[in-house]
């Protein structure tokens, strides 16, 4: 759906932001895009949708450069940022407007979403709060039935139902022929949801791997100081030590920690990474 | 159900399935609920829920019949008990005995709890 290739780019003529960053997203999944603050999550994002160009490096979408911003290529994607401007109109009429330039875009759903976040499509949408207006645009989004779906913190600033509910309503949509990618700090609010974990450092791509193989590779075990099994990365605790081991060395499968393998690969990823390509 | 417990998410759903088996609420040829169900149901990705069902059609405790939905296998009950059984003496037990022993009792002074 989405491959990406040897992407330079830079905001400033000293510093680059990414470079030679290569990623490749195929439909059927749902991306979790981690970085710290500043490595470049939302610049990826307005790459991959075509608002900003590469300095070097090429950024396609089912074969065409992003940044021709075709409408065949436009209609099939949808980026909901984490701020927005909204017009002073109702939902209705946004919607009105904005629909058509969706083919797939279904109307049905659209009201389903709406009534289960609670949002009022009658409504002047500068009139909502924060959280409604995301979730209306939440609501859009997936009723817009785009086949590569980009969520900039689609968690951040809704309450807590509607976190739940974003939850259940993305667990129900159709991935056969979809491809979404969620970028967000909230790992507690979605590790459920994502099957797989893409970490940007340092300009590049430095981990990609699907949430099955994580937790074929890797153990992840609270463990006693004492305790001398081999780890590849662990923090302190109370009590002991939050580890990340080979997978051999724990009795089976474990729960993936987000946050510990996040941590682990932005200190570690060479030994984290090596894990996967000794199997 | 929530996932306190440092299990993957899919084996917690098929635990669940298998408890539904050995507690008979879940019998031969009951249809059970779609993937779907239960991925909204507990808020997770479709294709965890989809592994879990995955695993417990290759293990003989589902059948899938294309179109139609997931079904409780004819022996379905007689295989989770083997599984969970072997389960049960190689972690459970030895977890008990290790805070049996932390705590200073004896097998023969928890008997009378059974």
């Amino acid at each position: 759906m989405v491959t990406i290739e040897n992407l330079s780019f830079s905001f400033t003529k000293y510093e680059k932001l990414f470079d030679g960053l290569s990623m490749k997203l195929e439909t059927g999944y749902i991306y979790g895009l981690f970085g710290m603050n500043g490595a470049g999550k939302t610049t990826l994002l307005n790459h991959i949708s075509g608002l900003l160009f590469p300095d070097e490096g090429s950024c396609l979408i089912s074969g065409i450069p992003s940044r021709s911003r075709l409408p065949e290529t436009l209609q099939q994607l949808f980026f909901l940022p984490e701020q927005f401007d909204l017009p002073a109109i109702s939902a209705d009429m946004y919607t009105k407007i904005h629909a058509p330039f969706y083919p797939q875009f279904d109307e049905s759903r659209f009201r389903e979403i709406l009534a289960e976040f609670v949002v009022d499509p009658k409504k002047k949408l500068p009139e909502l709060s924060y959280g409604q207006r995301k979730k209306f645009l939440i609501a859009f989004a997936l009723a817009s039935n785009a086949k590569l779906l980009l969520m900039d913190e689609p968690t951040n600033g809704l309450d807590i139902p509607s976190k739940s509910q974003f939850r259940k309503i993305m667990a129900a949509s159709d991935l056969t022929d979809r491809c979404v990618v969620i970028s967000t700090h909230q790992v507690r609010d979605l590790d459920a949801l994502i099957d797989h974990v893409t970490v940007l450092n340092n300009g590049k791509i430095i981990f990609q791997r699907d949430i099955e193989s994580i937790s074929n590779t890797l153990g992840f075990e609270k463990i006693a100081d004492d305790d001398n099994r081999f780890t590849l990365y662990s923090e302190d605790i109370f009590g002991g030590k939050a580890a990340i081991m080979p997978k051999s060395l724990t009795k089976k499968e474990t729960q993936i920690d987000l946050e510990l393998l996040f941590n682990a690969v932005i200190n570690e990823s060479d030994s984290i990474n090596s894990q996967f390509e000794t199997e | 159900m929530d996932f306190s417990e440092n299990q993957p998410i899919y084996q917690q759903i098929s635990d669940h399935i298998c408890n539904q088996i050995l507690d008979k609420k879940w019998t031969p040829d009951d249809r059970i609920p779609s993937v779907r169900e239960i991925a909204v149901a507990m808020e997770v990705n479709p294709n965890t829920a989809m592994r879990a069902f995955q695993i417990l059609q290759e293990k003989g405790i589902l059948v899938n019949k294309r179109g139609v939905g997931h079904f409780i296998a004819d022996d379905a009950y007689e295989t989770v008990l083997e599984l969970k059984r072997i389960e049960f003496i190689e972690t459970d037990v030895p977890a008990f005995i290790k805070s049996m022993k932390r705590l200073g009792y004896s097998l023969s002074d928890i008997k009378d709890l059974a």
